[in-house]
């Protein structure tokens, strides 16, 4: 079990290095950042002012090698438009993210295992189609339509709630609903195939057998096994969400992370967005770490 | 298809990541050929048959656009801005789908959007594909030292957001078409490297492989001439599902404003430039939203389609 920790948490100290290495070239090698910076009025005398003074003149390789050894103590900078640390900006919309994707990832997984379950417990009926229809409804529904399409039914004409903003909860009620439906039918479709694989095992027929209820069948023996698995997955998708959720922060104007991320690229503020970039993939390592330690303690069989 | 009960993202990040292989050469024996099987079975398909019809009339209006489209989609007309569509009341047949803010005829610019989202989910399929592709087979073939870094590059791709990448890729380079099928062509091959590195892995050990070795085939040649046709379902399957996101994402970046740009007919920029005006006018849209619903729908539907007819022991 050592060996096994000590291994993953090393694979995901160097894809966490790569990653950093990786998101600095790609922002470097898309374009000159001292022309994107000086904005297309400026002289050439101006953009190159600008690359002195932000050290873009510099070899890429000592370019990275400065920003990786302050990024490392959290210290990214400070935003070329804010004229304020980088990481009091992060600091400052980073929980207003976080909070929307754990509301969302709820939302999914009070909807997907349920139905899930059902799914596979009536197997082949109206009620397993229709799950399986809705998971394919929402794999193909654009999250940015589907939440203007909830503002428009529940803010503007029932007037259930706010169009947009982050002061109370309601502001995340609608918020998190886009985008959680964009994680329910991955959460689904493997709850239902966890449940049917587990359903036909030996442990269930024997529960059977010996009589137990089938209510504490399904909850006791079956779910739990089915469910690890799903762990994992829910891990996974909280990571997707918070990358994905830059489009719905958009469309209700939540000032979170994502909503950073766009205005600061759309600002040319790229310490801000290499920052974010380099965060969002640091919480999905470890993420996915977590989720794989936390699976071999469920599942024993997955140490080896 | 069993699901690996495993944290690590290649298998958890796609739990639906299909693994179809060819039919078992012994069952072709007595059949006819496996592609006449295939249709014979999609005939009976329903998902299918609706996704492949419904794929069938987008990609026919797009490429007769020019014959079919009513008005010219870039045409302005400030005089007949925001007609409604023609099943409200202020409707009219001239303009059967209505009216944008700049008065453009809306049905117009939808169906030349539909050019845009089919070429860039072609475009943006194919390029990540070949990346996808080559790394997946050579990481299956291989074994050892080339699956452990495959599997570690992929591991690396998906922990970086590609929302926020593609974004940022763009907002560099400077939104446009072709920007935004080669930043996508490059971000989306991660599922095509994991369903065909596990294809491939399923098939190394077969005989005709074996035979091939013995022959004296280069691995190069193996690699094209054996084990891509006998993993080809599976690319299909795949293919599909990343034109579908390609697409999706597409509107997305386009929605924020940093994909195609204007006066394109981007599905996407359509629902951009119709949001201040959906309190009022919702179909602006809806029209477009609905649109992308659909095409993304046909897209998956004839997917999963591919996947059962092509392998329909291995349905569930």
């Amino acid at each position: 079990m050592l060996r096994f920790m000590l291994q993953r948490c090393l694979v995901a100290i160097a894809v966490a290095v790569t990653v950093s290495v990786a998101s600095f070239m790609l922002l470097h090698l898309s374009g000159d950042l001292a022309t994107a910076i000086a904005g297309p009025e400026a002289t050439s005398v101006q953009v190159e002012a600008i690359r002195v003074q932000y050290g873009l003149n510099q070899p890429m390789l000592a370019q990275f090698l400065a920003w990786a050894g302050r990024a490392i103590r959290l210290d990214f900078g400070n935003s070329f438009y804010f004229r304020e640390s980088v990481i009091d900006l992060l600091a400052a919309r980073l929980p207003i993210t976080l909070f929307l994707g754990v509301v969302a990832l709820a939302v999914a997984l009070f909807v997907a295992i349920p139905l899930g379950v059902l799914a596979a417990v009536k197997r082949d009926t109206w009620i397993d189609r229709a799950a399986l229809s809705i998971s394919v409804l929402g794999q193909a529904m654009p999250s940015f339509w589907f939440g203007l399409t909830l503002i428009m039914i529940f803010s503007v004409n029932l007037r259930w709630l706010p169009v947009s903003g982050n002061t109370t909860w309601k502001h995340f009620v609608l918020p998190a609903v886009a985008l959680g439906y964009y994680a329910m039918p991955a959460v689904m479709r493997l709850t239902r195939n966890g449940m049917l694989e587990v359903l036909a095992s030996d442990y269930v027929r024997t529960a059977r057998a010996k009589g137990l209820p089938p209510r504490k069948i399904l909850i006791r023996h079956a779910l739990r096994n089915a469910v690890i698995p799903v762990i994992a997955l829910a891990a996974v998708q909280f990571g997707f969400m918070l990358g994905g959720s830059i489009v719905i922060e958009a469309v209700f104007s939540l000032q979170g992370l994502g909503q950073l991320a766009w205005e600061s690229i759309a600002r040319n503020d790229f310490p801000v967005v290499q920052a974010i970039v380099l965060v969002l993939a640091m919480i999905y390592i470890a993420l996915t770490l977590a989720a794989d330690l936390l699976n071999a303690f469920l599942d024993p069989r997955l140490r080896q | 298809m069993t699901l690996q009960p495993s944290a690590s993202p290649l298998a958890a990040g796609m739990p639906d990541a299909p693994v179809v292989l060819a039919p078992e050469p012994q069952a072709l024996a007595t059949a006819r050929s496996p592609t006449v099987l295939a249709l014979r079975r999609g005939l009976h398909h329903g998902g299918f048959l609706i996704g492949a019809g419904i794929l069938g009339v987008i990609l026919l209006a797009a490429l007769a656009a020019p014959l079919i489209a009513p008005h010219d989609p870039y045409a302005q007309d400030v005089s007949r801005r925001l007609i409604p569509p023609i099943w409200q009341a202020k409707g009219t047949w001239e303009h059967v789908l209505g009216t944008d803010k700049l008065g453009r005829d809306y049905l117009s610019r939808l169906i030349y959007g539909s050019q845009i989202s089919l070429l860039i989910g072609v475009a943006a399929a194919a390029i990540s594909g070949i990346i996808g592709t080559t790394l997946g087979i050579c990481a299956g073939y291989f074994g050892g030292r080339v699956d452990a870094l495959v599997s570690y590059i992929v591991t690396t791709r998906l922990a970086m957001p590609v929302v926020l990448v593609a974004l940022a890729m763009a907002s560099l380079v400077g939104g446009s078409l072709k920007v935004v099928v080669l930043v996508l062509g490059f971000l989306l091959w991660d599922r095509f490297a994991v369903v065909t590195r596990a294809a491939t892995r399923q098939i190394r050990d077969q005989d005709f492989i074996a035979a091939a070795r013995a022959t004296g085939f280069s691995p190069v040649r193996i690699l094209f001439q054996e084990v891509l046709p006998n993993i080809l379902n599976a690319l299909i399957v795949v293919a599909t599902l990343e034109m579908a996101h390609a697409i999706l994402l597409e509107a997305a970046l386009s929605f924020l404003g940093l994909g195609v740009q204007p006066p394109l007919p981007s599905w996407g920029l359509m629902i951009a430039e119709g949001k201040p005006y959906m309190f009022f006018q919702p179909w602006v849209i809806t029209i477009p939203g609905v649109a992308l619903l659909v095409l993304v729908l046909a897209i998956n539907l004839l997917g999963d389609g591919i996947r059962d007819v092509t392998a329909p022991e291995g349905r569930r």
